[in-house]
Order: structure tokens, then C-alpha cells, then sequence
């Protein structure tokens, strides 16, 4: 097909560069540099907004020199149910992996924090909702037992809206199973750091995420079991505001911490550092 | 007993009333039973029929038939010197979970199980059978005695889910859920827990993570209700059939799937039209599946449960 060429051959780099260069931020909707929010993790310097940030970036934030060395990679969804809703559940995975840029829910392995080896899970938030369906689980469950086999504490990032649909009771079953897992690791007597990130709902923060034995809660993330239109449709009543959020659960006594993400690595090594044989 | 029928499982109610009524007239007249044998037959073979051919959401509305046995009635028909224990010792009592000890085929035992109500008033009691964070905490207690006593544990599942709430998310519905499921996890004892109705999402895995897990031929067991699913797909509830398609929640599939280990058949009609046949087989399931269990130990036990849960999942290696 022939398209009239009226596009100055710059044009497109110069919406990157100009998309690029600033960027508004959500809290004060102030323009900051786009290179300042890259570099501060996504956190507003002004406001300290926390903006969405891919599992490349907490790589970064919480690995030594941003190095994982990545573990079980080819782990690959199927379609035990012959799931559609319209469109098959594998042609969404490929959508999602093509739009993410991971291959699923989460990214697991080795990697050091302030010098000391650890096990790392990171979810893939923009993969699905980081939903967990049986890959998830059982890259979660190898986690935990790796991570004892090779005596390193583990330190798990969870960002998810819960069990993954499209795989039906498969998935509620991976929270047995990655607990089950996690039971065992505990009884080698490593610590196991649950970090709850922005959103951590449903299935995922009923299973590992509040076992941690010590639970640090990301600024003002979304952390419930229930979905908050679920439970204003239930109780038809309006929910109080900061309902569900960070501030609320270490209110309630469900997180021993709420950090900033600039905060959080350190505070986890100084956690390490006491657990750590 | 029917006094709740739905359109679909008409004629066959009218088939077992007509047994009923016959039953009846026979104690006072002998000659009556070779038609009496004969209608039994008849009945056996439609419901059979029938329920050969029900759809998915047609077997979800089922698992939550107003008339079928709760825990309760389960624990009433098998369960002797059955004792409830109440309280989570933190908070609150929480009624739409039931716990104690009782004898189950001469053994003392710790049960666990969701309860419903009969009727708004015992429904309000019971929260529909949606607990809180306390039914969860009180079930861990449970648990806890039974690996300090060497007590087998028997779970019932019937729940839609556990309760969405501020209540109990300010008094932390994930964790327990949660430490419920580690707390199965460990228990160096035999867990049997058995899906009589409902198994809705987390708050039915809760009471799930066992030895043997069996599931009642009506009963159902899914990561999210037909009608959730529906809401969240395509923003309309009302497409809860398709939904239950796709889900793959009856207990044929279920078993298909691995996520359950047997089915235990329920009488013609349903578990809601018999409770005593109803309870027969699955006390009958429930006995043969701690036998096979006789031989472990704790440790073995507790290996057993991690292996079954373990190999569960759908996955690709490359
Ligand atoms: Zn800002």
C-alpha cells in the first residue's frame, strides 16, 4: 500500500525525544526530567509519587550492579483448560508477552543484595496483571526450594491481582503449593523477606505474601484480599478513604514496614543482616 | 423434603415423591412392593438420565441447593461424641466455620468445616457460609491440636468464598487464609477434607490443602464463581453459564484435572434428596482414604501432602 510520504523523515524521533524528555508526574503534576524520574526509580524527587515500575527496574533497584542470574526462563504456560473468553487464552499470553516484553508473571533467581547471595522473585505486573497461574506458582515454589538447597534467604517482590482465571482450579492450587514450598524452606530456618508492592490482591496475598517473616509494604500500594469494588458491591457502603492501602495495613498490624522503594533495599539488607546466619 | 426445586430437576423430584408416597402405603400393604421395587428402579434410571446430561451451571446451582446437607448434618449421621469448639481466641467466634473433636469410625478426630444456614435467620448467624479472618484463626487452632494430639483432621467445604468485608480486611482475611493453608501444610497428621458443595476460591482452599481431597459428584470447586468471572470477562454477570464452561469446575473435571483424588456419588436426585445416603457414602470414601493413609507417619504424611500439591500445574519446560 502507498501512503502519501508527507511525514518529515524526523518526526517520529522527535515524539520520542519530546515524550522522552519530560514527563508529568501523576501526585504534584509537576514536569520533571524524564532522565530524574529514570534514574529515582520512577519516585516523584518532588512529591515522591510512586509510578509504575517494570521488573527491569526493581532488577536494578534491588540486585547488586542490577545482575540476576535468572533462573528457570523457560518455563512456558499451556492451556490446561481450553480457556477463551472470546479470544484464546494463548493468543492473550502472546499479546501480553509481546506488549510486557517478559514471558511470564514472574522472574526468579540469584542475585546479591549489599554483597550477600540471595534468592530473588520479582512478578511481572504488566504480564497479565502478574496473575498467578501454574508457571507463577511453581517458579515461586522452586524458588523456595532452591533457595534452601543453596542455603540463600529469599526476597520476593509481589505485585499481582491475584490467581490467574484463564487456568482455572489450576491456579488456586498454586497457592497450596507455593505455600506448601515455603513451609518447607521455613523449616531450614532462612528468612524470608514478602515484599507487597502496588497492587497485591486475591490469591497472591492470600497465599506467601503476609508469611513473610518480616513483610514490608511498598508507599501507599493497594494490598487487600478482596478487590475494592468487590467489597463496596458487598456491603453497598462507600469504603473509608486510605482503605486497603500501605498505611492502613501497618495501621492494622499486618506489615512490620511501610518504604519508600528508594528505601527498601536497604532496609531489607539491615533485615538480612540480623536473620543471616 | 423438597421444598425447593429447581425447573430442572422437576421430574425427577416428582419421581421421588411418588416413591415416598408409595413407601408409605406399602407398610400397610405388603403387595404393593414388586411396584414398589419397580418405581425405585424407574426413578434411579431418570435421575440418572437427567443428571448424565446437566450443564456446568446447572451442577453449580446444585453444589448449592437450599435443601443439600451442610457439615453439620454430615457430622450428625458419622461423627459420635462430637464435641464443637468455638473462638479463635483473638477476636471473635466465628459461625460459618465449625470445629471440635469427634469419633469417626472409632478414632477420635478433629473436623473442620464451612457451615451454612438454613433459612435468612440461620443464614445471617452462619454469614452464608462466607467466613471471616476468626473462622480461619479458629480453624489453625484446630489444626495446631490436632498435630499436637496425633489427631487425624476431617475438612468440609461448602463455602461461596471467604467474606469480602472491611471487617476482615482490616483484621487481615489474607493472612489467615493464608496460615490456614501453611498450617495444613505442615500438620504431621492425615487430612481428609472433602468438597460437599461449593469450594469458592481461597476461602475454600483454606479447609483444601489435604491428603486426599474428595469431592461430592455435585460438588464444585473453582478459583472464582461463575458469576465473578463472568463480571470480570465481559462486565456482565449474567453470562455465568458460559463462565462455568470454561471454568472447568464440576468434579469430573476436577478429578480430570488432578486437583481432586475420587468422587464420591451422591443418591438419585442428589445429596439434598437423601441426607442419610448421602452421609453413608461419604463416610464410606472418607474411611477407605484414611486407610490408605494408615501406614504413614507424620513425616511421610506430610511428604505425601507436598508431593500431591506439588506435581499440580500446567506447564512447558524449554
Ligand atoms: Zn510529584
Amino acid at each position: 500500500m502507498a501512503w502519501p510520504d508527507k511525514t518529515p523523515p524526523d518526526a517520529n524521533e522527535k515524539r520520542t525525544l519530546g515524550k522522552g524528555v519530560f514527563r508529568k508526574c501523576d501526585g504534584c503534576g509537576v514536569t520533571i526530567p524524564a532522565d530524574d524520574m529514570v534514574r529515582n526509580f520512577e519516585v516523584c524527587p518532588r512529591c515522591e509519587q510512586h509510578h509504575k515500575l517494570g521488573s527491569e527496574g526493581w532488577q536494578l533497584l534491588l540486585c547488586d550492579d542490577g545482575i540476576l542470574d535468572e533462573w528457570d526462563e523457560g518455563l512456558a504456560p499451556t492451556d490446561p483448560l481450553g480457556f477463551s473468553d472470546g479470544r484464546p487464552y494463548l493468543e492473550r499470553i502472546q499479546t501480553s508477552q509481546k506488549k510486557s516484553g517478559v514471558r511470564e508473571g514472574i522472574q526468579v533467581g540469584r542475585a546479591h543484595l549489599e554483597g550477600r547471595p540471595f534468592a530473588y522473585g520479582c512478578f511481572n505486573f504488566g504480564f497479565m496483571g502478574g496473575s498467578m497461574g501454574s508457571v507463577v506458582g511453581e517458579k515461586i515454589t522452586r524458588l523456595f526450594e532452591r533457595g534452601a538447597a543453596e542455603r540463600l534467604p529469599v526476597v520476593l517482590l509481589q505485585a499481582s491481582g491475584g490467581a490467574r482465571m484463564q487456568e482455572g482450579i489450576l491456579s488456586l492450587m498454586q497457592m497450596a503449593k507455593s505455600v506448601a514450598a515455603l513451609e518447607r524452606f521455613r523449616a531450614t530456618r532462612l528468612p524470608f523477606v514478602s515484599c507487597l508492592l502496588h497492587p497485591t490482591t486475591g490469591g497472591v496475598a492470600a497465599s506467601f505474601a503476609f508469611l513473610g517473616d518480616v513483610n514490608v509494604a511498598e508507599s501507599k500500594a493497594l494490598i487487600g484480599f478482596a478487590g475494592p469494588r468487590v467489597i463496596e458491591s458487598t456491603i453497598r457502603q462507600k469504603l473509608p478513604r486510605g482503605f486497603q492501602r500501605a498505611e492502613f495495613l501497618l495501621e492494622h498490624g499486618m506489615v512490620d514496614m511501610v518504604c519508600s522503594r528508594l528505601e527498601m533495599k536497604s532496609r531489607i539488607a539491615v533485615v538480612l543482616g540480623h536473620l543471616c546466619a | 423434603m423438597a421444598t425447593l426445586v429447581l425447573p430442572f430437576e422437576k421430574p425427577v423430584v416428582e419421581l421421588l415423591e411418588r416413591v415416598q408416597e408409595l413407601e408409605a402405603a406399602a407398610l400397610g400393604e405388603p403387595t404393593l412392593a414388586p411396584e414398589l421395587a419397580a418405581l425405585r428402579v424407574e426413578t434411579e434410571k431418570v435421575a440418572r438420565e437427567l443428571f448424565a446430561t446437566l450443564s456446568p451451571i446447572q451442577k453449580v446451582q446444585l453444589s448449592r441447593h437450599a435443601n443439600r446437607p451442610y457439615t453439620l448434618d454430615y457430622i450428625g449421621r458419622f461423627v459420635d461424641q462430637w464435641i464443637e469448639l468455638k473462638g479463635d481466641r483473638r477476636f471473635a467466634e466465628d459461625e460459618s466455620i465449625v470445629a471440635g473433636l469427634g469419633r469417626f469410625d472409632g478414632r477420635s478426630v478433629v473436623i473442620v468445616g464451612h457451615q451454612k444456614g438454613r433459612g435468612t435467620k440461620d443464614n445471617v448467624k452462619r454469614n452464608f457460609g462466607m467466613p471471616n479472618p476468626e473462622g480461619y484463626r479458629k480453624a489453625i487452632r484446630l489444626f495446631e491440636m490436632a498435630d499436637r494430639f496425633g489427631l487425624p483432621i476431617l475438612t468440609f467445604i461448602d463455602t461461596p468464598g471467604a467474606y469480602p468485608g472491611i471487617g476482615a480486611e482490616e483484621r487481615g482475611q489474607s493472612e489467615a487464609i493464608g496460615a490456614s493453608i501453611a498450617a495444613m501444610a505442615r500438620a504431621r497428621v492425615p487430612i481428609i477434607a472433602s468438597v460437599i458443595g461449593e469450594g469458592g476460591s481461597g476461602g475454600a482452599l483454606a479447609l483444601g490443602v489435604a491428603n486426599r481431597v474428595l469431592v461430592l459428584e455435585l460438588g464444585c470447586y473453582s478459583v472464582i464463581s461463575p458469576e465473578g468471572c463472568a463480571a470480570i470477562l465481559w462486565k456482565d454477570g449474567t453470562r455465568a453459564e458460559e463462565a462455568a464452561e470454561q471454568l472447568k469446575l464440576t468434579s469430573a473435571d476436577l478429578l480430570r484435572l488432578g486437583v481432586v483424588d475420587a468422587i464420591v456419588d451422591e443418591p438419585p436426585g442428589g445429596a439434598h434428596q437423601d441426607h442419610d445416603a448421602a452421609a453413608a457414602k461419604l463416610c464410606a470414601a472418607i474411611r477407605l482414604a484414611l486407610a490408605e493413609l494408615a501406614p504413614l507417619d507424620g513425616a511421610a504424611l506430610v511428604d505425601d501432602r507436598y508431593r500431591r500439591f506439588r506435581r499440580i500445574g500446567s506447564f512447558v519446560e524449554g
